[in-house]
């Protein structure tokens, strides 16, 4: 048992982590807020999807993409493309030139479905190729960078030159694709209407439910003999290649992992908002997903989640509130959190929040030995 | 497609192409030139390298209402002092970037990237703060308009021929300077030895900061010369960041005759693709090439000797 | 201290509400919120919520932003005359940012949590259809400002710009038969306005015409490197441009095709994206002597125009410019105003039945009409641009009606 809870939650202060996440983002918020904004955090923790596998990948692997929205948007594209057909039934759509294919498809002069969109009229296919499309791109980027050693700042640019290559195929085949406007009017899944206020109650779950699974799946591995291999690997990589490992292995693994989990991601993005559009892929949301991951500390799973919500929170309120300063507080929340707060909110609860519990349980309690007060600067363990 | 063409016609497609092409290759020469030095010499991703060619071209802006409105008799010849101002105010800024904020994450290359794009967002909102949401543009002398016409066909833009001559002089200025000057000598031996600099006087931290100083001003500069192909807005920056990287990237960091070659390569490349693809898909041919190449050989064209992780 | 404050706050609200009683034709007693709001809106006793969903920011801000003043300029007209159905206009703004996904967040938010009674945005094809199915599904009501492509007919917005019919087909018309034109060179902007357009445009000039499309070419939003395709401009030497770039691209391709030497002395182009909103960006020295056709032209000389351009310009500056889509979504608030009245009320449904039929003869633009697919009834004019910016009004058609699904052209 003991087992079990350290390796899917970090032991016992994680299961105490996760629980407290876990009743904030399953009774505090749904009871709080109304149907808008909760939709609105379901959005946002689709993005928290991505940067959970940020953590996996930079924080604990040191490997810093800047175009993790490639998997985002190529998880929602798929399964957008889905919804889309089940969208454009024949039935609905009889005022097209060509019935039975996309609006978008027909306003582009297209009489017939391209080849590749065939296959999604299966749901099964589709849900297969949320996660395998993501995952073999990126093991044939991870091949060819990390083989040869490409790291660091190099892999980050070229990560960027993906995430625009993608949005600019995706803008300028607006015939299979959607284009600039993306796919849009999505209705139904399998026959069931996720527009309804209670479909979205469902999919805000469905979501924490997931997350949930991705977060407990990573620090499965975490936790696991490669977790420490990947600790290593972050601090000090030529010591572990000289130890016999072989690193571009793991790299790919993890990169394959923060693929498919951005990809999850993705999908339920385009389930709570409706449509998906080339702008989520290419290089500003992908940094800005970077940042989520920053601020909630680049080691911690749990972190991710709460700088997701946080950083997505304030720009909501800040764009409503003061258009004009919005960008400033973006701007001065990266410069602040990556010179002053490199461990973000995680390694400020571990380096002044756990010792002041630490302190106030002390005090509370008398009589209690020394021997409980843990030592200032581990490494996080949320 | 070439068959759609006369031998006549071609010719003169291939003659515009190539100077189109010539054409971009300095506009993506001047836009790497600086961060070359910033990151090739000194490690440092500014991500923020756009904006500080935005504000080159806002400079210009600013002396073309100024003279237009106290000194209307100068506008033929304020061009070329407001691209010394370009050069000098983009400069300064970046002056104060490294002293405010770049110095503190020299170790750090990955934080400076994430710091630096900070930075960009409120460069951004600050020009658009200041100068408002639409794009702006300068009014241009008179001498840079029109065009060349060695035959009928054949037109070979005014500006174009300006934008690669400024292009010659700063490159030829920033090569003189770096391998024959006092100076330059002393930034070279900062890059490659900090240690020892020090320990024989040089000042390092001074010379970082010129350095980044001279990168920013470059950009500033090559911002100025795109005021006379395009027009300035708050995010024109923006665009054009991930094709300096990729630049710099593919010519091999260390290398600033790598980065020519690397521009000069790139920026044909993208021409005839554009001529002969759709306009957006002869960008993400070009992308892809560059990529798949870097993949081959991921130290770009000319590597250093000293590798950088 | 605290009792002279309240005393203060009393008095002025009695003098405020004796003022609004004493106010305009329509008092709100004569229209209590429960009949004339049944629907749960954002409405008091005296005041109406609407929203406005614009570009503030990103590449469409060289756009939208008159969109978003002749809006408000509307409206202030309309509560200086004391309102609709004696309630004050109260406006949520919204900034779109150019981000497809954004429109459709903040429209759900205006719609669902703001419960506004009337939203007056967009500006793109792709925004618009972006938040269509939010209005659909949420039953609001969009007045839309701009020019596009037409195949779109809701019950739930109210289209004040020209479908492309209305503009396209009678532009090519004069210009065939002006310039005896046979050879078109189509390029655009790549979204889906541009793209339908060429297509409509195409079908007309192969089809009606006679005449042969030698080439045609779309490049993405923001771009600004056209090179390339100047060159082929030349070699392919067409009669006419037919350009339908968008936004900032504008500025770059005017500039760069004078600088190639490509002038309207010797090269005739028309377009139908570029108002003097665009012309200010570009210059009009970059632009003189290429035609646009649009509905409006700040140039118009009647007397409607020439109150709303004081007007316009008295609020926003004297080098203040107004293009088509600007003078467009003016109309809205004002087009808004006739039909609540007719109605009686400010439900959707209710807005949406009285809405055909409802004419304008203060529109800038002269007479308008809403037809039964929500269309205006609007005339076509084609003007030549000047170096100052403004246009010379070459031609005017009589009234077209409009027509979003033309036969022969899908």
């Amino acid at each position: 048992m003991n087992n079990v809870t350290k390796r899917l939650f970090g032991g016992k202060e994680g299961l105490i982590g996760n629980l407290i996440l876990a009743l904030i983002l399953v009774v505090v918020l749904p009871s709080m807020l109304d149907i808008f904004r909760l939709n609105l955090v379901g959005k946002y923790l689709t993005y928290a999807f991505v940067a959970v596998g940020l953590v996996m990948l930079w924080g604990n692997a040191g490997v810093l993409s800047l175009g993790q929205g490639v998997f985002f948007g190529l998880g929602g594209y798929c399964m957008a493309m889905f919804l889309k057909l089940e969208a454009s039934d024949p039935v609905s759509t009889k005022i097209q030139s060509t019935p039975g294919i996309p609006d978008f498809m027909d306003w582009n002069q297209i009489t017939s479905l391209p080849a590749f969109w065939v296959p999604f009229k299966s749901f099964p296919f589709a849900t297969l190729a949320i996660l395998v499309v993501p995952a073999v791109i990126a093991y044939i980027l991870g091949v060819a960078m990390f083989k040869r050693r490409v790291g660091g700042v190099y892999f980050a640019i070229i990560t960027q030159a993906i995430a625009l290559i993608l949005s600019l195929g995706i803008d300028g085949n607006q015939g299979v694709t959607g284009g600039r406007n993306g796919i849009t009017d999505l209705r139904t899944l399998l026959g069931w209407d996720i527009r309804t206020t209670q479909s979205q109650y469902i999919l805000y779950f469905g979501s924490v439910a997931l997350l949930f699974g991705c977060i407990m799946i990573s620090r499965w591995v975490l936790s696991s003999k490669m977790g420490r291999i990947l600790n290593a690997m972050s601090e000090k990589e030529d010591r572990v290649r000289f130890s016999g490992y072989d690193v571009s292995n793991f790299k790919i693994f993890i990169f394959c992992l923060a693929a498919m989990i951005s990809a999850i991601g993705g999908a339920m993005f385009v389930l709570q908002v409706g449509f998906i559009s080339p702008s989520l892929v290419g290089i500003v949301p992908s940094i800005e997903m970077v940042i989520f991951a920053a601020v909630g500390g680049k080691k911690s799973l749990l972190g991710a989640v709460y700088g997701t919500l946080l950083v997505n929170s304030g720009k909501s309120l800040f764009s409503e509130n003061f258009p004009q300063l919005w960008l400033f507080a973006m701007g001065g929340l990266f410069i602040f959190v990556v010179v002053l707060m490199p461990n973000g909110l995680a390694g400020v609860w571990v380096d002044y929040g756990k010792t002041w519990l630490a302190g106030a349980k002390k005090r509370l309690m008398e009589k209690s030995p020394v021997g409980d007060v843990k030592a200032v600067g581990e490494a996080p363990q949320l | 497609m070439m068959l759609a063409y006369t031998s006549a016609e071609l010719t003169s497609i291939f003659t515009m192409q190539s100077f189109a092409g010539l054409s971009l290759f300095s506009v993506l020469l001047l836009m790497a030139l600086g961060l070359a030095i910033i990151f090739g010499q000194m490690g440092v991703i500014n991500m923020a390298h756009g904006e500080f060619m935005a504000a080159g071209a806002y400079t210009v802006y600013l002396c073309s209402m100024l003279t237009a409105k106290f000194a209307p008799a100068f506008q033929p010849y304020y061009f070329l002092v407001a691209i010394l101002a370009a050069f000098l105010i983009a400069g300064t800024l970046g002056y104060f970037v490294e002293w405010g904020l770049i110095r503190f994450l020299y170790k750090r290359p990955l934080d400076t990237l994430l710091a630096t794009w900070g930075l960009s967002l409120i460069m951004q909102q600050t020009f658009r703060s200041t100068f408002g949401a639409r794009e702006v543009t300068p009014t241009l002398p008179d001498w840079l308009m029109g065009s060349f016409k060695p035959t009928e066909t054949i037109d070979i833009p005014i500006n174009g021929v300006f934008v690669m001559g400024l292009t010659l002089f700063i490159t030829a200025l920033v090569l003189f300077f770096t391998f024959k000057t006092r100076a330059g000598l002393r930034m070279r031996a900062t890059v490659q030895n900090r240690v020892m600099s020090s320990s024989v006087g040089i000042n390092t931290k001074i010379v970082d900061r010129l350095t980044f100083a001279i990168g920013c001003g470059i950009a500033g500069v090559a911002g100025a010369a795109f005021t006379t192909i395009g027009s300035t807005g708050p995010d024109s920056g923006s665009r054009y960041i991930v094709d300096t990287f990729l630049v710099v990237v593919f010519g091999g960091t260390a290398s600033l005759l790598g980065t020519m070659a690397s521009a000069f390569g790139i920026a044909q490349t993208q021409s005839i693709s554009e001529f002969f693809l759709q306009g957006t898909m002869g960008k993400v041919a070009t992308l892809l090439a560059i990529v798949i190449i870097l993949m081959i050989r991921p130290q770009g064209l000319f590597a250093s000797k000293v590798r950088r992780a | 201290m605290k009792t002279l404050k309240a005393i203060t706050r009393v008095l002025t609200t009695g003098i405020c509400i004796c003022l609004i009683l004493a106010a305009g034709p329509a008092h709100a007693s004569d229209f209590p919120t429960s009949k004339v709001n049944t629907t749960g809106l954002a409405i008091t006793d005296t005041e109406v919520t609407v929203g406005q969903l614009h570009s503030a920011t990103g590449t469409m801000a060289i756009s939208e932003t008159g969109s978003i003043q002749a809006e408000q300029l509307a409206i202030e007209q309309i509560n200086a005359m004391g309102g609709i159905l004696g309630r004050k206009i109260k406006i949520i703004v919204e900034d779109g940012a150019s981000d497809w996904p954004t429109f459709a967040e903040k429209a759900k938010k205006l719609l669902v949590n703001d419960k506004v009674a009337a939203v007056f945005g967009c500006w793109t094809s792709a925004s618009r259809k972006a938040v269509l199915p939010v209005f659909e599904k949420e039953n609001g009501m969009l007045y839309y400002p701009t020019f596009y492509e037409g195949l779109e007919q809701s019950k739930n917005v109210i289209y004040t710009g020209q479908e492309a019919t209305q503009q396209i087909i009678a532009g090519l018309d004069w210009i065939a038969k002006e310039k005896k034109a046979k050879t078109f060179y189509l390029i655009g902007s790549d979204y889906i306005w541009p793209r339908t357009s060429n297509k409509i445009a195409r079908k007309h000039i192969e089809n009606v015409l006679k005449g042969t499309v030698v080439g045609e070419e779309y490049y993405a939003l923001g771009s600004t490197s056209f090179g390339s395709l100047i060159n082929k401009i030349k070699l392919k030497k067409p009669d006419v441009i037919y350009a339908i770039i968008v936004g900032g691209s504008n500025v770059a391709f005017y500039k760069q095709l004078k600088a190639a030497g490509i002038t309207s002395a010797k090269q005739t182009l028309l377009t139908i994206s570029t108002t003097e909103d665009e012309v200010l960006g570009i210059g009009g020295e970059n632009l003189v002597g290429f035609y646009s056709a649009m509905k409006y032209f700040q140039s118009l000389t009647n007397a409607n125009n020439e109150k709303f351009v004081a007007a316009f310009k008295a609020k926003y500056g004297k080098n203040a410019v107004i293009g088509d889509v600007t003078q467009a979504a003016y109309l809205g608030p004002w087009l808004w105003k006739a039909t609540v009245e007719k109605a009686g009320s400010f439900d959707i449904d209710k807005v949406a039945a009285a809405s055909p039929g409802i004419e304008l003869t203060t529109a800038p633009e002269g007479y308008v009409k809403l037809h039964d697919n929500h269309h205006l009834w609007s005339k076509l004019r084609i003007g030549k641009w000047r170096t100052d910016g403004q246009a010379d009004v070459l031609y005017e058609s009589a009234l077209i009606e409009p027509d979003p699904f033309p036969k022969g052209y899908q």
